[in-house]
C-alpha cells in the first residue's frame, strides 16, 4: 500500500527533527494523536495539530501523559493510526499504557525525544539516558521495538518504518529521539507519496463466528478488528486467552505473554538495522546512536587521521539490539568504546555480546551537551594501544 | 393419569447481552453490580441502538469486571483510565455509542482529574458509576466516597475525609445529564440509561450499590436485602434537586432523582465548527482514511 497523497509534503524542506518527525507521522498514514505538553518534544503536536485538519484526522491535548498514552489505545481500536509524543518525565507517566499496549497488541508510536534527566532534569538540554526505560519502563515482560534517528531526514524517514513496524508486529514502538536531533534545523527531502510503503493494519477477513482476537498468524501475529464492525470482541490487560477472555492460570500466561516476547525475538534478524562506517579492517569499534552517533563519527575520522584503525557502529533499530552483529565483531575486534550520553546503558549490551573476548570501554556523561569529540578521540587511542 | 408438565429451559430476557460463556461472574452474593447490568440489558433493548455500535469501556475494580461479562465490543482497560481511552475511541468513531462502565474507587480517585476534564470537554460519553462506598476488589480500602465515620481497613478508627458529592462534581465539571439512584431503583436506573444514552454530551448516572462482603459487613448494616431495604427507607425521589444538596451522610437519607438535564454543544460539535469556520474547504474532517 502506498502513502496517502494529501497527507505527504513532497519536496526538499529546512526542517528541525521535531517537525520532520510529525512529517514522516502524517506520511506513514497517522490519523490521531493525543498529547500533552512537554519540552522538547511539543513542536511535533503543535505542527500535527496545525496539519491535521487538511489531511482529514484530528489531535486532542489530554489532560496528561496518562490520558494521551491511552487515548491513542482508544482511537486504535476504532480504526486509526496513532502515536503520542512526550519527554523524559511524561514517558514515565506513559509506561502504564506502553504496557497496556504490549498485552493487547495495539499498534502504535511513541515518541520520546529524550532530554536530561532524572526527574525533571534539563527540560531545554539532551539526554540518552531513557534507553533502558525503553525496553525495561512498564512493568512484566514484553518486547517493544525502539528506533533511535540521528538527523531531522532520518526523524522523517524512520517515522514511516516505526508505524509500519507497529502495524506489522501489532506492538508500540518507540521513537527515541534526543533533544538535539530534535532541535537541530537540517535538509529534509520528503519523496513523493507512491514512493512510500505503507504496512496497513492487519484487519482479519474472517467473519465473526469465525474470528478469534489473539489467535497468533504463522509469525506469531494475531489479526485485528475494530470497534463497531458488528465483531462483539473483548480486550483486557489481564492475561487473556485467544478469545481475548481473562485467563488467570500459568497456562494462560505462558501461552500469551511467551508469544509477546517471541513474535519480536523471533523476527530480531528482520527487524534489527544498523549503520556501520570504515568497519573493514577495524580493531576498535566504536558504538553510538542518536546525535552521538554524529559526535563519535567525527572522533573516528580524527582516529583514522592518526592512523587508528577505528571503525563504528550504529543501531538504527536499538531494541531489539544488534546481538548478532556485536557478536560477530567480538571475535575479531580488540575493543568496543560506546559513547552515549548516560552513564551507561546500552553499555551494557555491548558488554553482554563482547563477553571477555574484546574489552568494552563506556564514554558517559549525564547529558545537557553532545560529547567532546577530542575526549571520544582520547579513549579510542587509549583503547587501540 | 396427568402427564408430566412440559419444563421449558428457563431463559433470562438479558442473556443475549452478555457473555453466558464467561458465567459464573466474580460478583459477590448480594452485589449490586449484577443489578445494574441487568438495568443495562434493560435499557440496550428499550433504547434500540444497533448493539453492534455500542462499545463498553471499563476501567478497573469489581464494576471493572462489566465490560468483561457485555457481548459488545468491549474494552478492560487500565485502573482509572477508562474516560481517556473511550474519549479516543469515541473521537476516532463519532458513530459509536460509548459507555464508559466502572466504579467510584477508578472513576473519582485514580480516575479523577480524566472524569473532570471529560465532563468538561462534553465529550459524548454516558458515564455510569456503581458506588459502593469502599475498594471492593482490594479488600474493603477507603474510598474518595466512603461516607465520614464509616470504617474500611485503611480507616479502621472510621473515615475522617469529607468525600466527593458525585453529582455535584460532575455538575460543576460540566455534564450536561446528572442522575443518581440506588440499586432499588431498576426501573429508573433503566430509564436514566436510556436517557443518557440518547443525550448528546457527558452524561452521568451515578448508582448507590451494596457491597455486603466489605462495606455492609464491616460496618454492621447487614447483607444485600437488608440493604435494599434501607435504600428504601433512606432514599428519596427528588428529581431537579440541587446537586449542591446532595451529599451523602453515614446513615444519612439518599437523595436520588434526575439531577441535570441541559443542552451544551458536544466536543465533536464545538470542533467541527471551529474548524469549519476558521479553514472553511480546506478542512478535511476529522474521519481520515480509516
Amino acid at each position: 500500500m502506498k502513502a496517502n497523497a494529501a497527507a505527504v509534503l513532497t519536496g526538499p524542506h529546512f526542517l528541525d527533527g521535531d517537525q520532520a518527525c510529525c512529517e514522516g507521522a502524517l506520511a506513514a498514514g497517522a490519523d490521531f494523536a493525543a498529547g500533552y505538553p512537554i519540552t522538547p518534544s511539543t513542536e511535533v503536536v503543535e505542527r500535527f495539530a496545525a496539519r491535521i485538519p487538511t489531511v482529514g484526522g484530528l489531535f486532542i491535548q489530554m489532560e496528561d501523559e496518562l490520558a494521551s498514552s491511552i487515548a491513542i489505545l482508544g482511537a486504535a481500536w476504532a480504526g486509526k493510526k496513532v502515536f503520542t509524543v512526550t519527554s523524559g518525565p511524561g514517558f514515565s507517566l506513559m509506561m502504564e499504557h506502553i504496557g497496556l499496549a504490549a498485552m493487547t497488541e495495539t499498534p502504535c508510536v511513541f515518541v520520546d525525544v529524550q532530554r536530561g534527566g532524572p526527574s525533571t532534569g534539563l527540560p531545554t538540554l539532551p539526554g540518552q539516558a531513557d534507553m533502558m526505560q525503553a525496553r525495561w519502563g512498564s512493568h512484566g515482560d514484553y518486547e517493544t521495538i525502539a528506533l533511535c534517528p540521528n538527523s531531522p531526514q532520518e526523524c522523517f524517514d524512520l517515522m514511516i518504518d516505526a508505524f509500519n513496524l507497529a502495524e506489522q508486529y501489532r506492538v508500540p514502538v518507540l521513537f527515541m529521539m534526543d533533544e538535539c536531533v530534535g532541535h537541530m534545523t537540517e535538509k529534509v527531502v520528503i519523496p513523493s507519496a507512491d514512493e512510500i510503503e505503507i504496512f496497513p493494519r492487519r484487519f482479519t477477513s474472517l467473519p465473526p463466528s469465525k474470528y478469534k482476537p489473539f489467535k497468533p498468524g504463522p509469525d506469531g501475529v494475531p489479526e485485528m478488528v475494530k470497534a463497531g464492525d458488528g465483531y462483539r470482541f473483548h480486550i483486557t490487560g489481564l492475561t487473556h486467552d485467544e478469545q481475548g477472555y481473562p485467563a488467570m492460570t500459568w497456562r494462560a500466561q505462558e501461552k500469551l505473554v511467551r508469544r509477546l516476547v517471541e513474535k519480536v525475538r523471533k523476527n530480531a534478524d528482520k527487524i534489527v538495522r544498523y549503520e556501520e562506517h570504515d568497519m573493514e579492517d577495524a580493531d576498535v569499534v566504536v558504538v553510538a546512536y542518536g546525535i552521538t552517533s554524529r559526535v563519535a563519527l567525527h572522533a573516528l575520522q580524527m582516529a583514522r587521521g592518526e592512523g587508528i584503525r577505528a571503525g563504528l557502529l550504529r543501531p538504527i533499530v536499538v531494541w531489539p539490539f544488534p546481538e548478532k552483529r556485536l557478536r560477530e565483531l567480538a571475535e575479531k575486534v580488540k575493543a568496543f568504546v560506546v559513547v552515549e550520553m548516560n552513564y551507561g546503558q546500552m553499555v551494557y549490551e555491548v558488554e553482554r555480546c563482547a563477553g571477555d573476548k574484546a574489552r568494552t570501554i563506556l564514554v558517559g556523561h549525564g547529558g545537557g551537551t553532545v560529547h567532546d569529540p577530542e575526549q571520544v578521540l582520547e579513549v579510542i587511542r587509549e583503547a587501540a594501544r | 393419569m396427568s402427564t408430566a408438565p412440559v419444563i421449558q429451559e428457563a431463559i433470562n430476557p438479558v442473556e443475549p447481552f452478555l457473555r453466558t460463556d464467561r458465567m459464573p461472574h466474580i460478583w459477590c452474593p448480594g452485589c449490586g453490580i449484577g443489578t445494574t447490568v441487568n438495568c443495562f440489558a434493560r435499557a440496550l433493548v428499550d433504547s434500540k441502538l444497533d448493539l453492534d455500535k455500542v462499545a463498553i469501556v471499563s476501567g478497573i475494580g469489581c464494576t471493572g469486571r462489566v465490560a468483561g461479562y457485555l457481548r459488545l465490543d468491549s474494552f478492560h482497560t487500565t485502573h482509572g483510565r477508562a474516560i481517556p481511552f473511550a474519549t479516543g475511541l469515541k473521537l476516532a468513531n463519532p458513530e459509536l455509542t460509548v459507555v464508559v462502565y466502572s466504579g467510584d474507587g477508578d472513576l473519582i480517585a485514580i480516575g479523577g482529574n480524566h472524569f473532570i476534564h471529560a465532563a468538561r470537554r462534553n465529550i459524548d460519553l454516558t458515564v455510569i458509576c456503581v458506588n459502593n462506598f469502599i475498594y471492593g476488589m482490594t479488600g474493603g480500602q477507603v474510598a474518595p466516597t466512603t461516607p465520614v465515620g464509616a470504617t474500611a481497613t485503611t480507616t479502621p478508627y472510621g473515615c475522617f475525609e469529607r468525600p466527593f458529592n458525585l453529582p455535584f462534581l460532575a455538575e460543576s465539571s460540566g455534564a450536561v445529564y446528572v442522575a443518581r439512584w440506588t440499586a432499588f431503583h431498576v426501573r429508573h436506573i433503566a430509564r436514566s440509561m436510556v436517557e443518557a444514552f440518547n443525550k448528546k454530551g457527558f452524561s452521568f448516572i451515578e448508582i448507590i450499590s451494596p457491597c455486603p462482603t466489605l462495606y455492609q459487613r464491616r460496618n454492621k448494616l447487614g447483607d444485600g436485602l437488608d440493604t435494599m431495604k434501607i435504600y428504601k427507607q433512606k432514599s428519596v425521589i427528588k428529581n431537579g434537586a440541587s446537586t449542591r444538596d446532595v451529599d451523602i451522610a453515614f446513615g444519612g437519607e439518599i437523595v436520588v432523582g434526575k439531577f441535570v438535564d441541559i443542552e451544551r454543544p458536544t466536543l465533536h460539535q464545538t470542533m467541527d465548527q471551529q474548524f469549519r469556520q476558521v479553514l472553511k474547504d480546506r478542512y478535511a474532517g476529522t474521519g481520515g482514511r480509516g
